[in-house]
C-alpha cells in the first residue's frame, strides 16, 4: 500500500536533486532556472500528497498557485537571461559582477 | 498492485529524470528531460486523484514553460562547453549541502506525526459525492480563495508585462514606416527649386 510517506519521499529526493543541480550547474543559469521548476514540482508533489491523503482539496489549490508563481518566474528568469546574454554574450552568472555587489 | 507498481514506476522515471536534467551535458536534453519530469509528476498526481492539476501540469509546463525554455536554449548561441569547466570544483560541498537537507527532510518526512484533530488518512477519497475533481477545486476556488486567484492573474499580468518590457528593444537602422511623418511631410519641406548657373554645378 502507498501511503503518504511514499510521496513525501519522492518529494524531497526530487528536492534535493534540484538543490544539488543549483551547485552542480553554477555557471549555467538555464539549468539552474530548471533545476528551480525541480524544486516547485517538489513542493507541489508534497501538497497535491497531503491534499488527497487529508482529504482537502486546499492543497490542489495552493498547487495550482504555485504553478502560476513558477510559470512567471521562468518567463522573467528567461527574460533577464536574454538580456544578459545580449549585452554580455554568455549566461555564466559567476561573472555577473558589473554592480560590484 | 497495478497502483503500486504505477506509482513505483512514476517515481523512478521522475527521479531518473531529474537527474538528468541537472547532468546533461546538453541543455536542450536538459529541456526534454525535464519534459518527461512533469508528464511524471502529472502520473503521480492522477494516482492521488488530483486529475486537473495533472492536466494543468501537461498543459501548462509541457505546452508553455517547457517549451518557452526550449526556445530561448536554442535562441541563443551559447557556448555550452565553456559553461561546464569547473563545475566539478563545487561537487564536494554540493554533495555535502544537498546530503544534510536530503537527511533532514528524509527524517522529517518519515518521523512526522499529524497534529491534535488532523485526520491522517489511510486510503485515498475523491471529492464529495455527485462532484468531480475539477468542480471540487471550482467550489473552493472561486468562493473562498477568490482573492488570492485574482491577485495570481495579476501576478501573472504582472510577470507578462515585465518581460515584454524586459526584451523589448527599439532597433536602430531598420527602415520602418512612420505614418505620422508621413503625413506632416509639406512640399516646402522636401521641395527646393535650384538655379544652376551656365558651366556650374549645383550645391546640394
Amino acid at each position: 500500500m502507498i501511503g503518504l510517506t511514499h510521496y513525501l519521499a519522492v518529494s524531497a529526493a526530487l528536492f534535493v536533486l534540484g538543490v544539488f543541480g543549483i551547485f552542480l550547474n553554477r555557471r549555467n543559469i538555464i539549468i539552474i532556472l530548471m533545476s528551480l521548476e525541480l524544486i516547485l514540482l517538489a513542493v507541489n508533489i508534497n501538497l497535491v500528497a497531503f491534499s488527497a491523503f487529508l482529504h482537502q482539496v486546499h492543497g490542489q489549490i495552493f498547487a495550482m498557485f504555485v504553478l502560476t508563481v513558477a510559470a512567471g518566474e521562468a518567463a522573467i528568469g528567461l527574460a533577464i537571461l536574454v538580456i544578459y546574454f545580449r549585452g554580455r554574450g554568455t549566461v555564466a552568472v559567476d561573472q555577473a559582477d558589473l554592480m560590484k555587489g | 498492485m497495478t497502483a503500486v507498481f504505477a506509482f513505483y514506476l512514476f517515481a523512478v522515471t521522475l527521479l531518473i529524470g531529474g537527474f538528468l536534467v541537472i547532468t546533461s551535458r546538453n541543455p536542450v536534453h536538459s529541456v526534454l528531460w525535464l519534459i518527461v519530469c512533469f508528464f511524471n509528476a502529472a502520473g503521480l498526481f492522477i494516482l492521488l486523484g488530483a486529475e486537473f492539476l495533472a492536466m494543468l501540469l501537461v498543459i501548462v509546463y509541457v505546452g508553455a514553460v517547457a517549451v518557452l525554455f526550449l526556445f530561448v536554449v536554442m535562441m541563443l548561441d551559447i557556448d555550452f562547453k565553456a559553461l561546464q569547466r569547473g563545475a566539478l570544483k563545487n561537487l564536494p560541498l554540493g554533495l555535502a549541502i544537498s546530503g544534510i537537507i536530503l537527511t533532514e527532510v528524509l527524517l522529517v518526512a518519515t518521523g512526522w506525526q499529524p497534529g491534535q484533530g488532523v485526520i491522517l488518512h489511510e486510503a485515498l477519497a475523491g471529492p464529495p459525492e455527485g462532484m468531480t475533481n475539477t468542480q471540487w477545486i471550482g467550489s473552493q476556488l472561486y468562493t473562498r480563495y477568490f482573492f488570492v486567484f485574482s491577485m495570481s492573474g495579476l501576478l501573472l499580468l504582472a510577470s507578462m508585462i515585465g518581460a515584454i518590457v524586459l526584451t523589448h528593444r527599439r532597433r536602430i537602422g531598420n527602415r520602418r514606416q512612420d505614418i505620422g511623418v508621413q503625413v506632416a511631410r509639406t512640399p516646402a519641406g522636401t521641395l527646393g527649386v535650384g538655379k544652376a548657373g551656365l558651366g556650374q554645378g549645383v550645391e546640394l
